[in-house]
């Protein structure tokens, strides 16, 4: 353990919620992404589920909200080591649509990709088990537009760059393929309790 | 904006293809990053402080084991309390890629901030701390595209990295810098900035400049005679300024998959 001389660091009481390296955010919510923030109203928003699956569908925003309203409640965690406890978040949980279209047993993972062409990989066992949503509503109001608005992917167990803004799509694969922060030296899974930070952690 | 659209459906492809998505990211990444490089710590040693403004101060440290990097690349920085607590952010770097053996950051003074408040009260030469990097090729500029920056306050940081790199090799393709900052005493690198940059202030300014936020205006002349192949853009600062920077480029014209963003909360 290399001590830096004079560092204490806040006053700190152990959090169980806090995954190593991570801080506590408090009120703020630094928005980080690497683009122009696009101009995309609900009527113009879409999301399609394809490729490895028996009945490939495209939800537009009146048909995606018809579906089971779920709500996730919790943490979330950023991969530069912000995290942000007790949020709220109105949308569907991703089992209804992936139920919808039938996965074949072949496929095991996931690309996400957004309405600007950001995609991001999963493995499709952490999107099912109620544990991701398309969301639309933060504490009750819509999404903003810079936090991913109209809609952006849920994935809270992972680190947030996964939680694609601007959610367009997925595309379900029998093998893995990177997104693009995992083309560029970020983890390909991203779990914040064992800081998969970047590639060869 | 094509981006905006609603995307056609994609063809469904071949389980053994590569995915393409039904849009290209708006800003594709090009610079590969080493992973050794960013998944390892290493110790440097701060060996000098600069006061830059009254509020930011440029750390700069010798780093023997570091691999080089691209301006506008960041590291990770850890501190660590003698109980195990450990503290880790992301700095941009400061200084060129030719600076032989250290690198610089510039931190500002953040009311409360635990990592930055070690630096402005605490830190003095000799000390080591761990950082890991360089990370991410995103918002790097090689040197080979003409480069309209644009930032705000701590914003210059990455991009004063692309004037120092332009300027040690001597670089003849196009740079401009335009950088806001409340008024001139809380400019970062003042004295360093030439005729590249166009300087906003938006609280108070010398006798004989306007005061205001950063406007079409401002942007204009630049944006009215690109350089052949046109600007890679890249915007740095407060969320808030992120967004109206990036939105007057792209009424201005400049391609949205030419205009990286860098924002900080």
């Amino acid at each position: 353990m290399n001590v830096t001389r004079g560092f204490t660091g806040r006053p700190r009481v152990a959090d169980p919620g806090l995954p190593p390296g991570q801080y506590d955010a408090g009120d703020d919510w630094p928005v980080l992404s690497a683009e122009v923030t696009p101009d995309l109203a609900p009527a113009d928003w879409t999301f399609r589920v394809d490729g490895l699956v028996r009945a490939p569908r495209t939800w537009n925003w009146d048909e995606a909200h018809a579906l089971p309203e779920s709500v996730y409640e919790g943490d979330i965690h950023c991969v530069t080591s912000w995290s942000k406890f007790g949020m709220r978040f109105g949308g569907v949980s991703l089992d209804a649509f992936l139920d919808a279209v039938r996965p074949e047993p072949s496929a095991t993972h996931v690309v996400a990709y957004s309405h600007t062409g950001y995609t991001t990989n999963l493995p499709l066992s952490d999107l099912t088990g109620g544990r991701a949503w398309i969301a639309w509503d933060h504490d009750g109001r819509p999404l903003p537009a810079e936090h991913g608005g109209p809609a952006r992917l849920l994935v809270p167990h992972l680190y947030f760059w996964k939680s694609a803004k601007w959610i367009a799509g997925l595309r379900l694969l029998d093998h893995d393929e990177p997104g693009f922060w995992e083309q560029n030296g970020y983890h390909a899974r991203g779990n914040p309790w064992e800081e998969q930070r970047y590639s060869g952690d | 904006m094509t981006e905006t659209s609603a995307a056609p459906a994609p063809p469904a492809a071949p389980p053994s293809g590569t995915f393409t998505p039904a849009t290209r990211f708006a800003v594709p990444g090009r610079i590969p990053v080493p992973d050794e490089a960013a998944s390892a710590w290493q110790t440097v040693t701060l060996t000098e402080i600069r006061r830059e403004t009254p509020w930011a101060s440029t750390f700069r440290f010798r780093a023997p084991a570091w691999a080089g990097h691209l301006p506008g690349q960041h590291l990770m920085l850890r501190l660590t309390a003698a109980d195990g607590y450990t503290a880790q952010r992301h700095y941009s770097i400061a200084s060129a890629p030719d600076d032989e053996g250290h690198i610089e950051l510039t931190l500002d003074h953040v009311d409360g901030g635990e990592v930055s408040g070690w630096f402005h009260t605490t830190a003095e030469p000799g000390d080591e701390i761990e950082v890991r990097g360089p990370l991410s090729g995103f918002f790097a500029w090689p040197g080979d595209r003409p480069a309209l920056l644009i930032g705000a306050g701590s914003g210059i940081v990455p991009l004063m990295s692309m004037v120092r790199h332009h300027r040690a090799r001597g670089l003849d393709v196009p740079l401009r810098l335009v950088v806001s900052a409340r008024g001139p005493e809380e400019l970062i690198y003042a004295r360093e900035l030439g005729a590249e940059t166009t300087r906003v202030f938006t609280r108070s300014a010398p006798r004989g400049t306007p005061v205001g936020r950063l406007g079409a205006a401002h942007l204009a002349p630049l944006l009215a005679g690109p350089p052949a192949g046109g600007w890679e853009a890249y915007v740095c600062g407060s969320n808030g300024f992120a967004e109206h920077a990036s939105r007057l480029l792209v009424a201005a014209g400049q391609p949205v998959d030419r205009i990286r963003i860098e924002r900080f909360g």
